[in-house]
């Protein structure tokens, strides 16, 4: 099944190779029917298309290769009930429970230890794996790109579509290769790396693409730091993203209670090891990063395009992709042109997400804060990724370091990544964020979000002000 | 879901001639119910509402005439980029409106779109603008009209310019088909498909999950 006008043995990309692999028919016009190898559920959606499936007198096709999860509208005040704050959120969670028990899905309840954000769990279990289709009704399903899975956001009758047939239909994508070259500087975080990719190719840039991140800087990453890069590519529009196997992500993974075990896990290697893109393979598109030259970023606006290095300043419109836009979202932001981005005062600060809510996010922050304090007028939280996140910063002490510096230290799932919980922060509110996207009201009405990484979230959390965290011992008061 | 047939939008096409509009304006997370109708009231809430007392926003473009009985918006590009929510499709129905042209869509929206019914038209940037710019100036005897059987959108001036839209989606909005029903009729493709990844990738196969086991 090469693709058209070309050989079978011409070198490929490894998107190329997890692609063909999936195709079953071919549908015109560029369209595939894809065979999903995985389907992950949360309560925002899933019990929607559950429920109506039921309605049609249609069954889960493949009840073994789905697992549902509740993180989306969940409360995460520690010692939660299982009440729910949202509101129309109880009925959510309830159509999950119901679906997941009415066709035979294994659900990781609240009380469950598997429990968590979907796309931090589905790697810690093993339910992502290399050259796999994954389907999530979620945009940051492209987060499993990080394992090498190849996985799709979708929207709710796309679930339903996928549930029932284990398929879905998909436009063949074009492939973009972004390299990044050089080794980045000290306290560079995946997140920063992302955010200047984002700011470099725009909010819409990678439109009708999937990317392949690599270069010696990916290779260098941790399984942990790939997911965030992956995890942030929808925010230039990609349809996904992915991360060539290796060594690291196979050890990440063995622990998984759902990866396969004993002989099956050494041919699922043999397998692996043979993914990666091969030497001379072409891509649609490619770009080369040069990392030497980036430190530490942080989003002035209202897009995650709108993103400054930390000793940058606020720009004019003028010069920006869209003007209009940009006016608008300095209004929003309470922002005059010019103005340095360091320096500006915060009101809270906010460590998790489905893209910083990782143990290696948590360590990251928690080195900053230890033996430090949040400055008095600063509303602190850590998320946990998930319950096991949770159990294992708790057991290398990382939540004491947390609730020493005047972090809240919650119960894991989405929170505050989008008012959800129930809870936001307050109108007009300058708040630092680890997490995915700093759109108008995200983060509650006329809340103004600032992305950036856990080690500078922490760090301005402590100054009370947006600081680079190389430079706070020159910030501390 | 099945949506119903559709094969042409005219009427009045309101601009909202701005990039990166994302689902979280289009419909905020608080408004998303599981019921999927009713949504209009909260499209755009953030833009379309003033706070406290809530009131219409009278220099929002939907709040404004003739765009209050808009069928068609005009966006600017990566529209309904963001979060997966299709409740944002199910809010732009019920207000009323039936297709969107844009530069270029985000990738979940798109799909939403053609399961619900609205028609994603793809033109480029400078015909975008134009046409943003002339829907500004419009009153309510101006329509274009976006036509499904022809892949074609006749612009305010009478100009006709042809849209890609592939052939299966086009159908499935012409004849308001299920995609579930579409593909189940393929079934001995995919039970074809399943035994032999079975065999060729063991490990991958859901058969082989076995569920249960807690994390250490």
């Amino acid at each position: 099944m090469a693709k058209s006008g070309r050989v079978a043995d011409a070198p490929r990309t490894l998107i190329e190779k997890t692609w063909q692999r999936h195709i079953i028919s071919e549908l015109g016009d560029g369209l595939c029917l894809v065979y999903i190898d995985r389907i992950l559920l949360h309560e925002r959606g899933g019990g929607l298309a559950l429920a109506a499936l039921s309605r049609a007198g249609r069954r889960v096709r493949n009840p073994n290769g789905v697992f549902a999860t509740l993180d989306h509208v969940v409360d995460t005040h520690r010692g939660r009930t299982g009440a729910d704050l949202v509101p129309g959120g109880p009925e959510f969670v309830e159509a999950l429970r119901a679906g997941s028990a009415a066709h035979g899905i294994e659900l990781f309840d609240l009380a469950d230890e598997r429990q968590g954000i979907v796309h931090v769990i589905s790697p810690e279990q093993g339910i992502a794996l290399p050259g796999t289709t994954i389907a999530c009704n979620d945009s940051h399903t492209c987060t499993l790109g990080g394992v090498s899975a190849l996985a799709w956001g979708i929207g709710t009758s796309d679930l339903e579509h996928v549930l029932a047939t284990q398929t879905l239909v998909i436009r063949r994508p074009d492939t973009m290769l972004i390299r990044f070259d050089g080794t980045a500087g000290d306290g560079v975080a995946a997140k920063d790396i992302v955010l200047h990719a984002i700011k470099m190719i725009g909010a819409s840039g990678a439109s009708g693409y999937v990317v392949e991140f690599a270069g010696a800087l990916v290779q260098e990453m941790s399984v942990e730091e790939r997911l965030t890069l992956c995890n942030m590519s929808v925010e230039f529009a990609a349809s996904s993203a992915i991360v060539a196997p290796d060594e690291k992500t196979f050890r990440y993974l063995a622990t998984g209670p759902f990866a396969p075990k004993g002989d099956l896990w050494e041919r699922a290697l043999d397998d692996w090891r043979c993914l990666g893109s091969d030497a001379d393979a072409a891509f649609d598109q490619a770009i080369t990063i040069d990392c030497r030259s980036i430190r530490a970023q942080v989003t002035w606006g209202t897009s995650p395009e709108d993103t400054l290095p930390i000793d940058g300043h606020v720009p004019d419109p003028a010069q920006c992709r869209d003007p209009a836009r940009a006016r608008r979202a300095l209004v929003y932001m309470g922002l005059l042109p010019g103005t340095p981005i360091s320096g500006l005062p915060i009101d809270a600060a906010f460590v998790g997400s489905c893209t910083n809510g990782r143990l290696d996010d948590l360590r990251a922050a928690a080195q900053v804060l230890k033996g430090r304090r949040v400055a008095p007028s600063v509303r602190a939280l850590c998320v946990p990724g998930s319950a096991r996140v949770k159990r294992l910063a708790e057991s290398e002490g990382l939540d004491k370091i947390f609730t020493d510096a005047g972090f809240e230290w919650r119960e894991s799932g989405c929170s505050l990544c989008f008012h959800a919980g129930g809870e936001s922060f307050m109108p007009t509110h300058r708040v630092i964020t680890t997490t995915n996207r700093n759109f108008e009201n995200r983060q509650g009405k006329l809340v103004r979000s600032h992305l950036a990484s856990p080690q500078t979230v922490a760090a301005t959390a402590v100054a009370g002000h947006i600081v680079d965290a190389q430079m706070l011992e020159d910030a501390a008061p | 879901m099945t949506a119903n047939p559709i094969a042409r939008v005219a009427g009045v096409a309101a601009p909202l001639l701005r990039d990166n509009i994302d689902t979280d304006l289009i419909i905020p997370s608080r408004a998303i119910r599981m019921n999927k109708q009713g949504l209009g009231a909260s499209l755009f809430a953030a833009w379309r509402y003033n706070a406290q007392p809530r009131r219409e926003n009278p220099e929002f473009v939907l709040n404004r005439k003739p765009y209050r009985h808009a069928t068609i918006l005009v966006g600017g590009s990566n529209f309904g980029c963001g979060s997966f929510r299709e409740a944002a499709v199910w809010a732009l129905r019920d207000f009323g409106i039936r297709g969107i042209i844009a530069e270029s869509f985000g990738n979940i929206f798109y799909t939403n779109c053609i399961t619900n019914g609205l028609i994603p038209v793809t033109l480029e940037r400078s015909i975008v603008h134009r046409l943003a710019v002339e829907a500004e100036g419009a009153d309510r005897q101006q329509s274009i009209c976006i036509d499904l059987e022809s892949c074609t959108v006749r612009l305010f001036d009478g100009v006709v310019v042809p849209f890609n839209l592939p052939s299966l989606y086009r159908t499935m909005l012409l004849r308001g088909l299920d995609m579930i029903d579409v593909v189940l009729e393929r079934d001995a493709e995919i039970v074809a498909y399943e035994r032999r990844s079975c065999t060729e990738r063991p490990w991958s196969a859901a058969s082989r999950l076995t569920k249960r086991r807690l994390v250490r």
